[in-house]
């Protein structure tokens, strides 16, 4: 397949950036769009152009570093995956492609494709972690906790972190991922001694971090790759209200 | 935003019964009776009151919201966002306020100037004895009665989004309510698009087949 790209160029977090057209060819219906982007980066690095920076690790949708908005979708075109699952086959000879990076104040450009997320690692590092010690695996049934909230725990577990939810909200909020990492906590009995203060302090890290503020758009649902649903959000609400009545924290 | 948004909607529950006595074929009494008693009553003037407190809360609150909202990403995106959302109406909250905004204007601009100054005075060299007389002679004006309509739309959307979205707002989200929840919003919004417009409809169309 021969396609265009228009793919977001910035030198440095300080450059004002701009979109730039470029001609792949040689594209494998095979491919994953990352190892399209790997051809493209050798035919440029071949020319003496500096190639495309964009974040990527592990490659099959656990890591959750390749962030890039492709044709005004977070991950592309498809549900339910990340961008280095996504395959050529999802696009046709000759078709123009747009890149972006994720777009947020929050987030910014580190370099074309890169952003900075360590605003999330902040929100993690305010509450997102418990203080008991859970020990080595427990056998199943031994701790007290039925079926059905570990599996909606473990559902929230999924997120893992890569700020589609934030790219594709016309907020640019950050809900759904914390609303996400309060609840895998929040469900279970390791996470009741931090619960109040947890949803206190991460939300809080949130706003301070510059995200906006939920309005039930529901876009970060459609992107996420991992399928965390909005009832999270309504939970954090519920978490939220209920720390912010009653907890001693002034 | 939740809180004054669900207390909003209550007030047109009450606005909207209200507006029905107007069709009445009485030649307004009945509304002229629900307003007289709307304006001498003291728990209506307390609630007027805090009707206008709700208003400027969500009003400023809603302002607030939308501000931060668009500084949260300075930079936009070169290609349009194409994800999914729950309901168009969802995108457009701040748009529709600011349409609500110019409509209540204008509304209190005309509900005012009787309320104080029409039973003395005749307005635009006309005879207004009444409210509801005020009300009939405004939407002959079909300019008016448009006006009027559109604006009817734009609460229904409005709302179309806000009911639901009040409730999860609140945290209130459960599987066995949620879809109810959300039927019952698409109901009201719609009750209350129709119910509003018909009233300046009908007496429009009572008024061109009369002349
Ligand atoms: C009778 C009139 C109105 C009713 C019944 C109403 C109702 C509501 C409701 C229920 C919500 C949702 C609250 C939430 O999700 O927590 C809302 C949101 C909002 N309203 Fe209103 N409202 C009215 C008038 C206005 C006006 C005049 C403005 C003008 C500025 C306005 C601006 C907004 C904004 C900006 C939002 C939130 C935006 C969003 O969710 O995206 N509203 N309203
Ligand atoms: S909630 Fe979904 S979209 Fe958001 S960070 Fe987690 S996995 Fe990514
Ligand atoms: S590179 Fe790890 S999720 Fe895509």
């Amino acid at each position: 397949m021969n396609l265009t790209l228009k793919i977001w160029r910035q030198k440095n977090a300080q450059d004002k950036g701009k979109m730039e057209s470029f001609n792949v060819s040689d594209v494998s219906p095979d491919m994953s769009f990352l190892e399209m982007l790997d051809v493209l980066n050798e035919q440029l690095t071949r020319k003496g152009i500096d190639p495309i920076h964009f974040d990527h690790d592990c490659r099959e949708g656990i890591c959750g570093m390749c962030s890039m908005v492709i044709n005004g979708r977070p991950h592309g075109p498809k549900d339910l995956i990340t961008t280095c699952q996504l395959h050529m086959r999802s696009f046709k000879e000759g078709d123009v492609i747009s890149i972006e990076p994720w777009r947020a104040g929050a987030f910014p450009v580190i370099k074309d494709l890169v952003v900075d997320r360590t605003s999330f690692d902040r929100i993690i590092q305010a509450g997102g972690y418990v203080n008991v010690n859970t020990g080595g695996i427990p056998d199943a049934n031994a701790i007290p906790i039925a079926k059905k909230i570990a599996d909606e725990a473990m559902d929230a577990a999924a997120c893992i972190g890569c700020g589609a939810c934030v790219a594709a909200c016309k907020n640019a909020s950050a809900m759904l991922f914390v609303s996400a990492k309060v609840s895998q906590l929040a469900l279970l009995p390791q996470g009741q001694v931090e619960r109040q203060t947890r949803v206190e302090k991460m939300v809080a890290q949130m706003d301070k971090e510059g995200f906006g503020a939920c309005t039930n758009t529901g876009a970060c649902e459609a992107e996420c790759p991992k399928g965390i649903s909005l009832t999270n959000i309504a939970r954090l609400n519920r978490e939220f209200f209920s720390a912010k009545l009653t907890s001693d924290n002034i | 935003m939740s809180l004054t948004g669900i207390f909003l909607i209550l007030f047109l529950v009450e606005h909207l019964i209200g507006n029905l006595l107007l069709l009445k074929s009485d030649g307004g009494a009945a509304f002229n009776e629900f307003a007289h008693f709307m304006k001498h009553n003291p728990l209506i003037m307390v609630g007027e009151v805090v009707l206008f407190l709700g208003f400027i809360f969500h009003i400023i609150d809603g302002i607030m919201l939308v501000r931060s909202n668009n500084n949260a990403r300075p930079v936009k995106y070169a290609v349009q966002n194409k994800s999914k959302v729950t309901s168009w109406t969802s995108k457009l909250m701040g748009p529709f306020g600011i349409i609500l905004l110019i409509f209540l204007i204008i509304h209190l601009y005309d509900f005012f100037r009787y309320k104080y100054f029409a039973p003395v005075a005749n307005m635009e060299g006309t005879d207004i004895s009444d409210l509801a007389q005020l009300v009939y002679i405004k939407f002959t004006d079909p300019l008016y009665v448009a006006f009027y309509v559109i604006s009817m739309l734009v609460v229904g959307f409005h709302i179309h989004h806000g009911f639901q979205s009040a409730f999860q707002t609140l945290g209130l989200n459960h599987k066995k309510y949620t879809p109810f929840i959300k039927a019952l919003g698409f109901c009201f919004s719609v009750v209350i698009t129709v119910g509003m417009s018909l009233i300046p409809l009908i007496i429009y169309y009572k008024h061109i087949t009369l002349h």
